[in-house]
This record gives structure tokens, C-alpha cells and sequence, in this order.
């Protein structure tokens, strides 16, 4: 029998701790990046303008099923848009929106994305920094 | 005794509420559904009228056409497509009408298969579900049809895939919103095999279920796999006295 190659595994998820309404660690130590942050948030990485209009992207076409971010910088705080992107369900159980960083309690997954989050630990950051850009 | 009365009207009022079914062409634009309305601008047409021929075409061991058994396709198929799925004895299980045309061609005529999704497929199921343009779709009632449907209910209200959504969240909730820039219909089945200027061709109702699957992530199945045709099921009952559109055109 001959040994297939499987898919390099995803790193076991960052842990983190919520406190009431916000993570206020960063998951990852990185130096967050607006610029990428923005392209996360308007390419198929984040998928966001599926739902969200974010007219500050320059994108052509978004969506109508969520508010707009604009503004939501100064709405929320970093910690806030972190538990926000990361798992929004804990906040809304019923939401449509996406839990961005999670791999559990998952159904049916297809096997490219399985046992991996939507977006990493360092993406997760990259798109909090551009989310605070927006005042 | 207030109380009693407001129990036992629920159900009344709560029928009352419910609006009624609306097909995807209600949420398409006014370009598409002009496309659809004239049969000569009508894309779809073409694989009906390539349907028809193979209606009349010899074919297989058995060298007999469909016409050799079933005659003239609007008499003997009117209405038809409007009660698939439906369970098959002689098959012994819940088909929808391509696995009945495929059977068709592969016991009776003896020709060899028409795999899923092939132009002559597509033809044929065009061309039969066409016939019952205009007609309400009809649930199936018996026992087996019942209890994949039930199996296909929970699947539709069931989350699933990496962006972990049900169909229930965008065709129940969230129909008449734009994603990216899809309007979202209700999702109902009435108008397949449709064409889509997405595809630039006819598909099946399977060929844009496995989209929706795709769409959050999900492992799609197989095209013929019993989840689709549970799906199915549950489609036709939730779409309510919508009629067969077939060909529809979407975007
Ligand atoms: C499938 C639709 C969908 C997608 C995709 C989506 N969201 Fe959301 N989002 C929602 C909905 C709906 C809400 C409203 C809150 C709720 O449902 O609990 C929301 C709420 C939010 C909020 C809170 C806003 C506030 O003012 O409270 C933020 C921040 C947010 N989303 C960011 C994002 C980011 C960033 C992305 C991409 C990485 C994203 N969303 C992708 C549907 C979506
Ligand atoms: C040799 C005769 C024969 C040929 C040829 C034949 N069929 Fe049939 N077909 C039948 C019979 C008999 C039934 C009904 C009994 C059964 O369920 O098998 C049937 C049933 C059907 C049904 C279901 C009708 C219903 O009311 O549910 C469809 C649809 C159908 N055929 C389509 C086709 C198509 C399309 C072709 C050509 C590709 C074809 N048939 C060729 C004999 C034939
Ligand atoms: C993330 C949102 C989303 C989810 C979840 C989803 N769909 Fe869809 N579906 C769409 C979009 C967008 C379209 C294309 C626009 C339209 O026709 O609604 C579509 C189209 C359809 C259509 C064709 C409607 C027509 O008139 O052409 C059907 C049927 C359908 N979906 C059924 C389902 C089923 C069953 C599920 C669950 C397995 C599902 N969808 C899950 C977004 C979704």
C-alpha cells in the first residue's frame, strides 16, 4: 500500500479568552496590517462583502444582508471587533454571519476546508487593524 | 376560554400569515424575465427542441424511440414532471424524473447510459418537464416519498460547511437581499432544468443544489445521491401550487 500525501494540517487554533463582549489579546503577535487587511476583507479570503456593504473597500458589488461597516471603528473597540470576526454566534446564536475562527461543531464541511478556520490567526488581526480604520 | 380560542385558531392564523410561495422569476431581473417569457429568445428552448428529436429517435438494442412507447410527449407526459420525485416500484426507490428518463432509456430501450448532466439528459428531462408547463407541482404521497422528504426538511434546516448556514438562512430569511450581487430568491425547484447566463446552459435542479452546497462550504454530493433527492422532495412540498416553469431562465 502506498502512503498518500495528506493535506498539511492546519496548526491547532491560537487559544483565547473572551471577556464579556470582546477578546482583548491579540490572537497572534504580529504587526497587523491595514493594507492586508483590507484585501482579506474584499477578497473570497474574508468574503465579507458577500453580506456587508464596506463602500470604503472601492468594491463594485456587496451585499445587503448585514449594516454597512462604515463606522463601526468607532462603534467598537479592537477587542470587541475581534470576538465580532473570530465567533459571532456567541454573541448571536442564531446569526447568519460566519464564525471566522472555528473549527468545532462544524457539519458536512467540505475536505478542503476541514479542521481549518476561514481565516488564520494573523489574518484574523490583519482585519480587526483595517475594521478600526473605519470611523 | 380566551385562551382556548386563541389555541385552537393558531393554526388558522398561522396559515393565514404565511405568504405565499414566490418562484425565483419574481426576483429576477426585468431582462431575465423577458428572456423567459418569449420562447424565441428563450435559450432553454434549444435543449427542448434537441429533446424533442431525441423523443423521436430510435435508440439502443431495443431500436425504439420514446415515441414508440409513450406517442405524442404532450399528451402522454402532460403533468408528468409536476409529481417528481416519487417512488418507483419496479426501481424500488424515490426518483426524480432524470433517474426516470434514465431508466427508461437504459431497461426499455436498451441504450446505454446517458451519464448526469450530459446535453442528451438534460434534452429529454427538458423536454418531458416542459410538457407540464404551467401545472402545480404535486408532493408525492406515498409512504417512502414521505419519509425521504421528512430526512430532506431536515436537511434544509440544518447548518452545514465551513460558513455554516442552512438553506433555510438565505431562501427562508434573507430572500429578496443581495449577496455580493445575487438577489436571493426563496429557492424553489419549479423552473429545472433552467438555463443560467451563470452556466451559459441548461442544468439540472441537482447541478444548482450542489452550488448552494458549494456556496457555504459544504461537501456537495454526488449528482443522483439520495440527500438531493431528499432535497428535492422537500423543495416541491415547501414550493406550495408554484407551476413548472421549464425552461426557466436565471441568473
Ligand atoms: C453571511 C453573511 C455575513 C458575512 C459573510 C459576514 N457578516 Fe458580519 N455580520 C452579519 C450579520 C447578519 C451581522 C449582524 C449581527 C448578527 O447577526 O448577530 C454581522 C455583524 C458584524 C459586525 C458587528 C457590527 C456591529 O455594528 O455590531 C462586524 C464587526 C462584522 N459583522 C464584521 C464582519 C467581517 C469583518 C466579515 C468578513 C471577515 C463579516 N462580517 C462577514 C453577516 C455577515
Ligand atoms: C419499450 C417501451 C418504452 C420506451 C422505449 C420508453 N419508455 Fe418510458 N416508460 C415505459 C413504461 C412501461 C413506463 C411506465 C411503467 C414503469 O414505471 O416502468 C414508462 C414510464 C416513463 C416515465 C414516467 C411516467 C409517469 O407517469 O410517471 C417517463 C418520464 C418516461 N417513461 C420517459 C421516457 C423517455 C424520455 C423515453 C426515451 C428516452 C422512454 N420513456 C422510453 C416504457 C417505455
Ligand atoms: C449563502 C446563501 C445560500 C444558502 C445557504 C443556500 N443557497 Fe440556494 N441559492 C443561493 C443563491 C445566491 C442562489 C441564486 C439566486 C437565487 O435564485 O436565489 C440560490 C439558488 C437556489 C435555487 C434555485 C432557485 C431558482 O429559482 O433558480 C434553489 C432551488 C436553491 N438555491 C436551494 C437551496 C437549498 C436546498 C439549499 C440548502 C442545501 C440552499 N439553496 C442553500 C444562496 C444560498
Amino acid at each position: 500500500m502506498q502512503a498518500v500525501a495528506a493535506e498539511p494540517a492546519f496548526p491547532p487554533l491560537a487559544a483565547f479568552r473572551i471577556d464579556g463582549d470582546a477578546i482583548h489579546a491579540p490572537l497572534a503577535a504580529i504587526a497587523a496590517d491595514v493594507q492586508r487587511g483590507r484585501d482579506i476583507v474584499a477578497s473570497r479570503d474574508g468574503n465579507c462583502l458577500l453580506c456587508h456593504a464596506i463602500p470604503e473597500t472601492g468594491a463594485r458589488f456587496m451585499g445587503d444582508i448585514a449594516l454597512p461597516l462604515s463606522g463601526v471603528g468607532a462603534r467598537l473597540s479592537a477587542a470587541q471587533l475581534r470576538l465580532r470576526v473570530v465567533d459571532q454566534a456567541r454573541l448571536n446564536p442564531d446569526t447568519v454571519m460566519p464564525s471566522y475562527y472555528k473549527v468545532d461543531g462544524l457539519h458536512r464541511v467540505a475536505p478542503a476546508f476541514r479542521g481549518r478556520p476561514i481565516l488564520s490567526a494573523a489574518q484574523i488581526e490583519d482585519v480587526v487593524a483595517f475594521l478600526q480604520t473605519l470611523k | 376560554m380566551r385562551a382556548l380560542c386563541m389555541l385552537l385558531l393558531w393554526p388558522l392564523l398561522l396559515a393565514a400569515q404565511t405568504p405565499a410561495p414566490r418562484s425565483g422569476l419574481e426576483f429576477a431581473s426585468a431582462d431575465v424575465r423577458a428572456l423567459q417569457a418569449d420562447d424565441f429568445a428563450n435559450p432553454g428552448m434549444l435543449w427542448v427542441a434537441r429533446g424533442e428529436k431525441l423523443w423521436n429517435t430510435p435508440a439502443g438494442r431495443s431500436a425504439t424511440s420514446c415515441a414508440g412507447c409513450h406517442r405524442e410527449a404532450p399528451v402522454s407526459m402532460k403533468g408528468v414532471a409536476a409529481r417528481y420525485p416519487r417512488f418507483d416500484r419496479e426501481a424500488g426507490a424515490v426518483l426524480n424524473l432524470e433517474a426516470r428518463i434514465k431508466r427508461c432509456r437504459e431497461s426499455r430501450q436498451q441504450a446505454e447510459a446517458l451519464p448526469h448532466e450530459s446535453e442528451d439528459l438534460l434534452a429529454l428531462t427538458a423536454y418531458v418537464a416542459h410538457q407540464s408547463r404551467g401545472q402545480s407541482l404535486v408532493p408525492a404521497k406515498d409512504v417512502a416519498s414521505v419519509a425521504a422528504r421528512e430526512r430532506g426538511r431536515e436537511q434544509y434546516f440544518r447548518r452545514q460547511g465551513q460558513m455554516n448556514l442552512a438553506c433555510m438562512h438565505c431562501h427562508d430569511r434573507l430572500a429578496g437581499r443581495k449577496l455580493l450581487s445575487d438577489t436571493i430568491s426563496e429557492g424553489h425547484g419549479n423552473g429545472y432544468p433552467a438555463y443560467r447566463l451563470e452556466w451559459q446552459a441548461l442544468g439540472s435542479l441537482q447541478r444548482r443544489l450542489r452550488a448552494c452546497f458549494t456556496g457555504v462550504r459544504a461537501e456537495a454530493p454526488a449528482f443522483g445521491a439520495p440527500e438531493l433527492i431528499e432535497l428535492e422532495l422537500y423543495l416541491v412540498q415547501r414550493a406550495g401550487p408554484l407551476r413548472v416553469e421549464t425552461p426557466a431562465v436565471r441568473r
